[in-house]
């Protein structure tokens, strides 16, 4: 594809522009803003990939990585601001995440261990933690804010912090798994995933398309697990005190 | 407060403020071992705060706390939740059958509660066992009132800390509470601790009360101090209520 061809792509920008527009959406800034931002970060990533995939480095490999984790801790973390010490807690997440499924594709040479594998693979499964990061967040925060006086009663009679927050941790960790199950129930009859469409396109054969996108399902499983259950376990103990009394959130 | 009584709960210049706004001030007090005290007071007096701070569901920014004798803090806290047991106000449930709210308590120690102990406080409180599987969603107020009431009996507690248990209740469930309170106060030798709006149930239920206004402890004494106050606080509050 030609820059003029893709150039053309942005009549797909001018109609959501014009029906804000006309509608009073008022969404105009934000899909300029939006735009922009998408062409500069993947023009970028598209050049740093060019250069990391000439380089086969390992250095670079460990540093793109890094990079992921900070940038998605540290959308994540806006949704935990009343949870004490919130950052690290993600960070935590996505390394053991990155740690234990890289450790099942490489240590089993299910993927080759280079930057070609190595790069696209974390990014897909570090941005879905991060987007399940975001739903637990929401949602413990919520659960919580909703059945204070529920949590208070438990505390009250002799329940500890975790007997206390038990049924909010696990309602928060099944909502945010709820998509990703869902979504992969329908999978290729509702919609091809992106991988795997990418790869169609670009003339790979639809069966090893087919295979390689089933690897990412399954490591998505592990890493939507993972997320809510690591994040719920560090956080909650954040919520209560050392005279296991709830503190208020800010 | 009468000396000649033991304290079960003492508080020493015990303060209390959350976000920048002062809920108690500075009191001092006591509630004697045994025996019933009500609190009574304007709504905002700081009756509720007075009695999570002994239940250990709040800690006081200044002063201290002794629970027989022994500063709140010494205990653990789940330890003193069982042995300072509360009914709140709000009665508030967790999802699920009467049973299952009525069995929280032991379950919260991995202990279980029979189906005939369960019947039995839900008999207490004037409730028969058709209520046991219930859901707590289709509960009235007053039902819900008594329930919360039971749950908090079964820890079976020295201390029991009651926030307006019979608001929602009608006359004739009053006067069960009211007698089953006193029966587990006698038989028991529980001390009690009991916010109330209705002067004259402090007047028959309570042996000693604290009448609390804008965070301050304003007179304590015999509950017949509610006849004929002296302090002309209490005796404005108490010409309101009854007017």
């Amino acid at each position: 594809m030609t820059f003029t061809t893709l150039s053309l792509t942005l009549i797909f920008v001018l109609i959501p522009l014009l029906l804000s527009k006309t509608l009073k959406l008022g969404l105009e800034k934000d899909t300029i803003i939006a735009t922009i931002r998408s062409i500069i970060q993947l023009l970028a990533v598209g050049y740093i990939l060019k250069f990391v995939f000439d380089a086969q480095s390992y250095l670079y490999i460990f540093l793109m990585v890094a990079l992921m984790i900070v940038a998605a801790t540290l959308n994540a973390r806006k949704k935990g601001k009343g949870i004490q010490g919130i950052t690290w807690k993600i960070a935590l997440t996505l390394i053991v995440i990155e740690a234990v499924t890289q450790g099942v594709l490489l240590g089993f040479h299910i993927v080759p261990a280079t930057a070609q594998y190595i790069i696209p693979i974390s990014g897909m499964l570090i941005g879905n933690s991060m987007v399940l990061s975001i739903l637990f967040l929401n949602r413990f925060i919520a659960e919580i804010t909703n059945h204070h006086d529920e949590i208070e009663l438990i505390l009250s009679l002799g329940g500890t912090p975790k007997q206390a927050i038990h049924r909010q941790l696990m309602n928060a960790v099944k909502a945010s798994m709820i998509p990703t199950i869902e979504s992969q129930k329908t999978i290729g009859l509702v919609q091809l995933p992106g991988m795997m469409s990418g790869q169609i396109i670009g003339g790979a054969d639809p069966i090893q398309a087919v295979q390689f996108q089933l690897l990412i399902i399954f490591a998505l499983l592990t890493t939507a697990t993972l997320s809510s259950i690591m994040i719920g376990f560090l956080s909650y103990p954040a919520l209560f005190n050392e005279r296991m009394q709830i503190l208020e959130m800010k | 407060m009468d000396m000649l009584y033991e304290p079960s709960i003492h508080l020493q210049q015990v303060s209390f403020s959350a976000n920048d706004k002062t809920i108690l001030k500075s009191i001092t007090g006591s509630f004697p071992k045994g025996k019933i005290t009500t609190l009574v007071g304007p709504s905002g007096a700081g009756k509720t705060t007075l009695l999570k701070l002994c239940n250990g569901l709040l800690s006081p920014t200044d002063g201290q706390i002794l629970i027989d004798n022994q500063p709140i803090s010494t205990y653990e806290p789940t330890a003193l939740r069982r042995h300072v047991g509360i009914a709140l106000q709000a009665a508030p449930m967790v999802k699920g059958t009467v049973f299952e709210n009525l069995a929280l308590p032991r379950s919260l120690q991995g202990k279980k509660l029979t189906k005939e102990e369960a019947i039995q406080y839900l008999q207490d409180v004037g409730l028969d066992q058709s209520f046991l599987q219930r859901s707590t969603n289709g509960l009235s107020g007053g039902q819900r009132q008594k329930v919360s009431i039971a749950r908090t009996l079964i820890n079976q507690s020295s201390i029991l800390l009651l926030d307006e248990i019979t608001s929602a209740l009608d006359r004739q469930s009053v006067q069960d509470i009211e007698t089953l309170i006193a029966t587990i106060n006698k038989k028991y030798n529980v001390t009690m601790i009991w916010i109330t709006h209705n002067l004259q149930q402090a007047l028959t239920i309570g042996h000693f009360t604290w009448v609390m206004m804008d965070g301050e402890l304003i007179e304590t004494g015999k509950s017949s101090l509610l006849k004929a106050p002296v302090n002309p606080r209490v005796a404005e509050f108490v010409q309101g209520v009854n007017a």
